[in-house]
């Protein structure tokens, strides 16, 4: 895969940039010998988001763009995401996580976008400047506009606090998916899974076709966290168990994982005395939910959502911070990845308005929320645009209504038979009926 | 064929790899056997990681004396070894009268034990030092101050390699057999070894060690503490460590900050008979967030990002009254071993002061000869994400692989990684990486970059996955190759 990648080493980068420079690229070296470099966008995170944007942002004209990757090969989680399922939404077909990818990665050859892998940033701050360390040194890029596509990292153990020893053999999902299929190394030979995450599931098929005994995966909620489709083509199609109200409740061995403890948990998620059972495995993978991954946002200080633990954006996906803008998982964990592109795409519409007129409407309108609902993003709006309103709802809900108001005035609304937390809704409203004064609120009717 | 050796030192935790260490200063053959794969897989590496002051001790008590002897010296020791230390300061937090007068009465005994500059403060002075904290008074401890445990214990043992000490890991001892010319035979499950002296650091396993020397009868308790690691976006609410006004026995949950910018909320304590249990029960964890949110309210669980425990090792009377440190040759039982018995808290600030006692108890029964190329300054690594931002352009010129990040959240690099992988002291399990580099400490635990890490240690030692050990014997990581290659 890697020889067919338009990927850059800083240094390469450098040499080919100096031969094409159209003086586009301001180099000014500062005292500490670090060389400064304008751009008119740096993109943070060479991922789905990442790519989509980069690629989106080229076609309407914006040339002058910096994608860094901290790995060696762009991509992203997609690249140890073997199953296929991508791109029904997107492509209208269905594709690997690496096929899906290179997609991406082939528009950017094309058009001869330049990603920077191999470097990490370390620090963006809120008058946009990014730095960068990679093999060939540390950098500063001063941008007119960022993007922050970092995407998000797995809650572990630690975060969820299960009691217990600690041996070897708990792996978070995503861990074990890279391990399996990066590292060409087996973890295990007889398995229990903790959350019903897509991961998780997907994570249990993985590891039966590979000769791992799946004895269980267990759900603390009383419904499962992850998408009906898996649950059918990673638990059902191959007889794994799935038990809701459940959770892991001890972890056994002190060297090596032994067995885990689970019991019942009652509405409350408080774990029911006397229903304790154990459970021999060597191994327990934890698909325990996913987390945006946004600790340069904060350097940044951009304001983040408590709910989506994302950035706070308006329709434009911008942030609280001037020119800093988020799109796919960092802001808001999604459940397929189609809607990561499409929402990078549309981030890239607006970047590209932004660099273009120097600036996008004020967004004041705030988007208010019942408590059937989680979260939306936006979370605010400027009331002057179509935007496409994402949101969960917090329980499964059955023949409700989902509604859109403005001063009490209804906007938009869907009926659904079943809503579920694990599929986020999306629903696109029309400036025609938006006025730009007055917050909205979004409600689930039942 | 026996190893021979002049001094074997059962134990490399932070008092057996201090007294490897100040042993190093004269010609002698030194052994150090480990039950674990690393230092300080116990006690050494799981506490608090404070450098105490002194106070809570007995009036002429040992506990007292080397403590203040060692926390006088550690910006010295700290500086020598290359180790994170930071002298803090440290405040005692109390409400009520009966809290001000335990508050003066320790004063008072640590003015005896010769601690300097405890002084009462109130309110406003407190909120000065730590805004955060609730209280009314407390007792200000300046001198006292936090250290990176496992860095420290590592430094002490990569000096004492350095100077000529060998580590034995994995060599947890069976039986010690006194042979007819005085030395001794330590026999372990890999090999045995023929020394002239043999010292007792064993900590937990101190008990058992003392009766395989002969000298029988002490009772060794274990008290379990329990604590939970927040988020380092904590760090900064938290200037210095905080306590409640002690009891007697205990010196209560307490939160502190460490070297790298954590916050730790523990210990509890409870008294326990099994010595390798160190799992952590959903109720202390409740208990610990509900009791140390009273002293400093700033406690959320989105914030933990993992627990542990450790259990220290306390010699109790047969009334259970818990006994001050032991330091001993039994001349006419063990002669040429020396004994150690009970080294709790403050065992970590205490460790060289203890080192220096038990060189001195052998001095006085054999003739000991300086080293004159003992080394006493250890250089530990240079850990990139300290640097400025000069001298991080600077190290990746040097070298590269500093400009490969690997553990994105606390930076560690490519570099950082392989100087750990090839570590003075050979040890070569993931944790050995984790704690030598502070890699898979962050926020996301290794969830990035722990499958980077194993294959550089495959790699780099020539080690096939399924040897690859997490942390204890036996703790495998894999069961091999998912397809051939």
């Amino acid at each position: 895969m890697s020889g067919r990648i338009h990927t850059f080493s800083q240094a390469e980068y450098e040499k080919t940039n100096h031969k094409t420079s159209k003086a586009v690229n301001q180099q000014t070296i500062g005292e500490e010998g670090v060389i400064l470099e304008k751009k008119d966008v740096v993109i943070i995170g060479g991922g789905p988001a990442g790519l989509a944007a980069a690629v989106e942002l080229y076609r309407k004209g914006i040339k002058d763009i910096l994608v860094v990757e901290r790995e060696e090969i762009p991509g992203g989680i997609l690249k140890q995401c073997i199953h296929d399922g991508f791109g029904l939404t997107r492509f209208k077909t269905t594709l690997s996580g690496p096929e899906y990818a290179q997609k991406f990665l082939d528009e950017a050859e094309k058009e001869n976008i330049r990603i920077l892998t191999g470097a990490s940033v370390v620090s963006v701050s809120h008058d946009r400047v990014v730095t960068t360390v990679g093999r060939d040194g540390l950098k500063h890029y001063e941008a007119k506009a960022v993007v922050l596509a970092m995407g998000c990292r797995e809650r572990t153990r630690g975060a969820l606090g299960i009691p217990g020893e600690r041996p070897a053999g708990v792996f978070t999902a995503g861990v074990a998916q890279s391990y399996i299929n990066l590292h060409n190394t087996m973890i295990g030979k007889k398995a229990v899974i903790l959350g019903s995450g897509d991961i998780g599931m997907i994570m249990a098929r993985r590891l039966t076709l590979e000769g791992v005994e799946v004895a269980a995966v267990f759900e603390i909620q009383p419904y499962p966290s992850g998408l009906p489709r898996n649950i059918r083509q990673c638990l059902d199609d191959y007889g794994i168990p799935l038990y809701l109200s459940r959770t892991v409740t001890k972890i056994h061995g002190k060297s090596r994982l032994t067995g885990v403890t689970v019991a019942q948990v009652d509405k409350q998620m408080k774990i029911i005395p006397g229903t304790e059972q154990d459970f021999v495995c060597d191994t327990l993978i934890l698909s325990v939910g996913l987390i945006p991954e946004n600790e340069l946002s904060l350097q940044a200080g951009v304001e983040l959502d408590n709910r989506t633990k994302g950035a706070v954006v308006d329709e434009f996906c911008q942030t609280s911070a001037e020119g800093i803008f988020a799109a796919g998982n960092v802001l808001h964990v999604h459940d397929l990845v189609d809607f990561v592109s499409l929402e990078a795409e549309h981030l890239a519409d607006s970047v590209a308005e932004y660099i273009q007129h120097g600036g996008l409407p004020e967004s004041g309108l705030k988007i208010l929320t019942d408590t059937n609902i989680n979260h939306t993003v936006p979370q605010k709006i400027s009331g002057k645009n179509d935007f496409t309103l994402s949101l969960r709802v917090n329980r499964p809900l059955t023949n409700c209504e989902i509604q859109i108001l403005q001063d009490g005035r209804l906007l938009q609304s869907r009926k659904m038979k079943k809503a579920i937390p694990a599929e986020m809704i999306q629903i696109p409203v029309k400036r025609e009926n938006l006025s730009d004064t007055g917050n909205l609120e979004v409600r689930a009717i039942c | 064929m026996q190893q021979q050796f002049d001094v074997i030192i059962i134990g490399g935790g932070v008092v057996g790899s201090a007294v490897a260490r100040e042993m190093t200063r004269y010609k002698l053959r030194i052994g150090v056997l480990e039950k674990n794969l690393d230092v300080c897989n116990e006690t050494s590496g799981r506490n608090s990681g404070v450098i105490h002051g002194g106070f809570a001790y007995d009036v002429n008590s040992m506990k007292a004396k080397l403590c203040v002897e060692g926390n006088r010296e550690f910006d010295q020791v700290a500086k020598e070894l290359d180790v994170p230390f930071q002298r803090t300061g440290k405040v005692l937090v109390g409400n009520t009268e009966e809290d001000l007068k335990n508050l003066q009465n320790i004063i008072q005994q640590g003015e005896q034990n010769g601690v300097q500059g405890l002084t009462l403060i109130d309110q406003e002075r407190l909120h000065e030092l730590v805004p955060a904290v609730l209280g009314k008074f407390a007792l200000l401890s300046p001198n006292s101050g936090i250290v990176d445990p496992f860095r420290y214990t590592i430094a002490l043992a990569e000096n004492a390699v350095q100077n000529g000490a060998s580590y034995y890991f994995d060599h947890e001892v069976t039986s010690i057999r006194k042979n007819p010319d005085q030395t001794y035979t330590v026999t372990t499950a890999k090999e045995d070894f023929r020394t002239r002296w043999v010292i007792n650091c064993a900590g937990l396993g101190c008990g058992k060690i003392s009766d395989m020397l002969g000298i029988t009868g002490y009772k060794i308790i274990g008290s379990k503490g329990d604590y939970i690691i927040l988020d380092k976006k904590t760090g900064p609410l938290l200037p210095m460590p905080v306590y409640p006004v002690p009891s007697n026995t205990y010196m209560g949950v307490h939160v502190t900050p460490t070297t790298d910018g954590n916050v730790i909320v523990g210990p509890n304590a409870e008294n326990v008979t099994n010595f390798t249990y160190y799992g952590v029960p959903q109720k202390s964890i409740d208990y610990l967030a509900e009791n140390a949110s009273s002293l400093w309210p700033c406690i959320r669980k989105s914030d933990y990002i993992r627990n542990y425990s450790g259990i220290l090792p306390k010699w109790v009377d047969e009334n259970g009254v818990i006994q001050d440190f032991k330091i001993e040759v039994k001349d006419d039982i063990a002669p040429h071993a020396v004994n150690l018995i009970g080294i709790e808290s403050p065992g970590l600030t205490a460790a060289l002061p203890i080192a220096r006692q038990v060189v001195s108890l052998m001095a006085q029964r054999t003739a000991l000869e300086p080293n004159p190329e003992f080394e006493p300054r250890r250089r530990g690594m240079e850990r990139f994400a300290l640097q400025s931002e000069e001298e991080k352009q600077a190290l990746i010129k040097r070298n590269p692989n500093y400009g490969d990040i690997i553990c994105r959240c606390e930076e560690v690099t490519k570099a950082d990684i392989l100087q750990a992988i090839h570590n003075p002291l050979g040890v070569c399990t993931l944790t050995g990486i984790k704690y030598r580099t502070r890699s898979m400490m962050g926020r996301c635990q290794g969830g990035y970059c722990q499958m980077r890490i194993a294959e550089l240690i495959e790699q780099e030692l020539g080690i096939l996955p399924e040897d690859l050990r997490y942390e204890r014997q036996n703790s495998y990581l894999f069961t091999g190759r998912v397809r051939k290659d």
